[in-house]
């Protein structure tokens, strides 16, 4: 009697457990089919001319872009129509974010697409933007960020950062993360004696100094040559979008 | 080429299994002759203990 | 305890109801209400900062960038998730006639280890620390925490169904087991991260891009789908029955409901990408079994209405019950509203406005707080051992004036979206683009207020049903006449009848 009941709640002890991997696998379909398949297959990400890792500051300031949450009212992808075209140019292509980690595509244009406003604006008008946005743009609403230019930028750990990079795939060199610290002060006050250097291992890098104060590096520096090297990279005369999908 | 084409079949093959799959669902829980024993188990919530 | 005697007591169904732990269902019922107060407090903040920017207080640690993950987390993993664990430990323990797997300890531990994540994430988010993933930003140190915890709760939910005595496994259990295996797979697939240090806080996710863009997407609208729809499925699947006083209509339709719910949900995260740097393939798949969504979306929600066929007057006499069953119309309302969105050419124009903003609204505060609230207010009088609620007038004022709230919220977004979409691309005669950019931000301005005021009163709702528990909890009971929304004398039956 006794052993006829245990191997009864046998059976529902399996039940439950058949139940668990039942939802497993058909949670899993959907998401194996729609996610391995970019990994795999050949023209998800075009081959473009231009495209390349973030040089040190680029990347500290993306990292800043990141930590205030920018992305939740700035999308960073442009879709391909004709207004879109017209307000914020060419539309993105999955190469401009193969080295985002993680993506800045956004979901909400509180404000407006920054994917190419690189170039757009001065940097005297970022640096005034960012610090008081309503003193350039009245009816703005976005946040004040004056605190960026009163901090200074840690940068001590730049070359740990490239490192942890190229773990995940970013293809950075030995002589890029061994350079990082000192690309980043390069390119932050703008040396020019180091100028050539510098952009041959990270071309069309801008250079500073950003925030208009040359004494320090901030996080106001960073930010500005990221938002300032936004969309700039791929060189659209040469793009072709059938050959770029090969 | 070998590889696509067998995308394409299994990926076939496999949406014609979950058909039968979800039929089968379908078919289970409307079987009369389960009917009785699901209206039971829709009655679990009432039976519980300690219920004032 | 011997388990061929646990398997016997099913036969037998014995009577040792005290061992069900309803000590670890108050403690996540006292978070859930505390969170929500925090949760509604940072959304009615941060949405008159898009009416007022001096709101932001020109501090880097109260910016609508780091005050917006803030209110999501704490609206839908602090509230949300309190309440989703705290009634999964109460339903699981009553539908199987058995105690927690494992004992007050382990349940204690995953309660204040839950609520530790919850400060470990919040605290980051306001220093700054962030991996800018949507509903996924607590960095890899919360991340691994957040994982033991949930292997835990998997452990404790899982046991205690091997454990029961009540031989059939009740759906609404289904529907808690989907979204904790679905939500464990989630977490791990979207956060794998390489952190750059042991010691820092930073860490970079694995995947770039495009490939980043689908799995967050995967994980963004699976978060929707199996954290705010499974598993509250799972409580309607209990509280309505329950508060109704009759089983659920169809138990057959719930199952199809079941396994039709978590197959297709699964595949609908790319009509977030729609017309981005995503390959059409994916977008065509996510668009199409989307849309295939709305069908067991109904047939869920038609059964949890059809659930009052014939007790319909409940309606009327019983304001708990009647959040419980406007909760499933807005399910019925967002779910449709869903796979309309996520057809392409509405996409172009909702996509990247405040229409999505109301929609989840639609979602969260019609369906996700509203069932939440019926849950409390059917728990606290039971939980506490009192008599009934202190007062039921109070939830009917928290009805309409939450009801009322949500209204203006959605309609406003909807209003907002869809003009912000059409002044983006609206071009005048001489074929140049007719508005600036920020032409259609000062445009939103009057909306954004009549949002935040919906937001006030929606928490001024939350704030009656505080003090009410409250009461509640200390045993106290209004004097006021039995409730009736109908003019006409009630009849003696209804009088006597008090909800509990």
């Amino acid at each position: 009697m006794k052993k006829r009941l245990l191997e009864k709640h046998k059976l529902l002890e399996t039940n439950v457990v058949l139940l668990c991997v039942l939802i497993l696998i058909t949670v899993s379909i959907g998401g194996l089919v729609q996610i391995v398949p970019l990994f795999t297959i050949e023209g998800t990400i075009e081959k473009v001319e231009g495209m390349r890792p973030y040089s040190p500051l680029e990347l500290a300031g993306g990292n800043i872009y990141i930590r205030e949450g920018c992305y939740l009212c700035h999308s960073q992808m442009i879709r391909p129509f004709r207004d879109e075209y017209e307000r914020y140019g060419h539309y993105s292509l999955a190469a401009e974010s193969m080295y985002d980690h993680p993506f800045q595509w956004g979901s909400k244009r509180t404000g407006p697409d920054l994917a190419r406003v690189g170039g757009k604006y001065s940097n005297e008008w970022h640096a005034v933007h960012l610090i008081d946005p309503r003193s350039v743009v009245p009816e703005s609403i976005m946040p004040p960020y004056a605190f960026l230019a009163r901090k200074d930028l840690a940068f001590d750990d730049a070359a740990e950062h490239l490192r942890t990079l190229r773990v995940v795939g970013v293809p950075y060199t030995d002589a890029q993360i061994g350079k990082a610290a000192e690309d980043l002060k390069t390119q932050a006050v703008g040396d020019e004696d180091k100028a050539e250097e510098l952009l041959a291992r990270y071309p069309k890098a801008p250079l500073g100094d950003f925030d208009g104060d040359p004494s320090r590096i901030t996080e106001l520096d960073a930010l500005i040559a990221y938002l300032q090297m936004r969309g700039n990279l791929v060189d659209f005369t040469a793009f072709d979008p059938e050959s770029a999908r090969r | 080429m070998d590889n696509e084409i067998l995308a394409t079949v299994g990926g076939t093959a496999w949406g014609v299994w979950l058909m039968i799959l979800f039929a089968g669902i379908i078919f289970w829980a409307f079987r009369p002759k389960n009917k009785k024993r699901f209206e039971d188990d829709g009655m679990i919530p009432f039976r519980e203990d300690g219920e004032r | 305890m011997n388990q061929g005697i646990m398997a016997a007591g099913a036969v037998g169904g014995a009577q040792d109801a005290a061992a069900y732990n309803e000590d670890i269902v108050k403690k996540f019922t006292i978070a859930a209400v505390i969170w929500a107060l925090v949760g509604f407090l940072a959304g009615i903040l941060i949405a008159f900062q898009l009416v007022f920017p001096a709101l932001n207080f020109d501090l880097e640690w109260t910016t609508f960038g780091r005050l917006r993950p803030v209110h999501t987390s704490a609206v839908v993993f602090a509230f949300g998730g309190n309440i989703l664990i705290g009634t999964s430990f109460y339903i699981v323990q009553r539908t199987c006639r058995a105690p927690l797997f494992g004992g007050p300890g382990l349940a204690n531990f995953i309660f204040w280890g839950y609520q530790a994540f919850i400060v470990l994430a919040a605290s980051g988010y306001v220093l700054g620390v962030t991996q800018s993933k949507e509903y996924a930003e607590p960095e890899w140190y919360a991340d691994l925490w957040l994982t033991v915890i949930w292997v835990l709760y998997l452990i404790v939910y899982v046991g205690t169904i091997v454990k029961r005595r009540e031989p059939h496994i009740y759906v609404a259990n289904w529907f808690y087991l989907a979204f904790i295996i679905t939500i464990a797979m989630l977490h791990i697939g979207n956060n794998i991260a390489v952190p750059v240090s042991l010691f820092g806080t930073k860490s970079y996710i694995a995947s770039a891009g495009v490939r980043d863009a689908m799995i967050q997407w995967w994980y963004g609208h699976n978060a929707v789908g199996f954290f705010l729809t499974a598993g509250f499925l799972g409580m309607m699947y209990y509280f309505i029955p329950k508060q109704a006083e009759r089983p659920v209509y169809s138990y057959r339709l719930s199952i199809i409901h079941f396994w039709a719910l978590i197959f297709l949900y699964v595949w609908a995260g790319p009509h977030h990408l729609h017309y981005t740097a995503l390959p059409d393939w994916a977008q065509t798949l996510g668009m199409t079994f989307s849309v295939m969504l709305w069908v067991p979306s109904w047939g869920g929600m038609i059964n949890g209405f059809m659930t009052l066929s014939g007790a319909w007057d409940k309606l009327r006499t019983d304001p708990v019950l009647r959040f419980l069953v406007t909760s499933v119309a807005f399910y019925g309302m967002s779910t449709f509203e869903g796979p309309v969105m996520a057809i392409k050419a509405v996409n172009s124009l909702s996509h990247y406005t405040d229409w999505t903003i109301g929609h989840v609204h639609a979602g969260a505060l019609g369906w996700n707080a509203f069932i939440s609230f019926g849950a409390l207010y059917f728990l606290v009088p039971r939980l506490w051992k009192r008599e009934r609620l202190y007062s039921i007038r109070l939830v009917t004022l928290h009805f309409w004036v939450a009801t009322l709230g949500v209204v203006l919220y959605i309609v406003s977004m909807w209003i907002s979206g869809i003009m912000q979409g059409l002044m983006w691309r609206a071009y005048d005669e001489l074929g140049f683009l007719q508005y600036s950019f920020i032409e259609t931000v000062e445009a939103m301005r009057p909306y954004y207020a009549i949002r935040g005021v919906g937001g006030v009163l929606f928490i001024a709702g939350a704030v009656i049903m505080v003090y009410n528990l409250w009461r509640t909890v200390k045993g106290d009971i209004r004097e006021e006449a039995a409730y009736e929304l109908a003019p006409h004398a009630p009849a003696p039956h209804e009088v006597e009848k008090t909800p509990s």
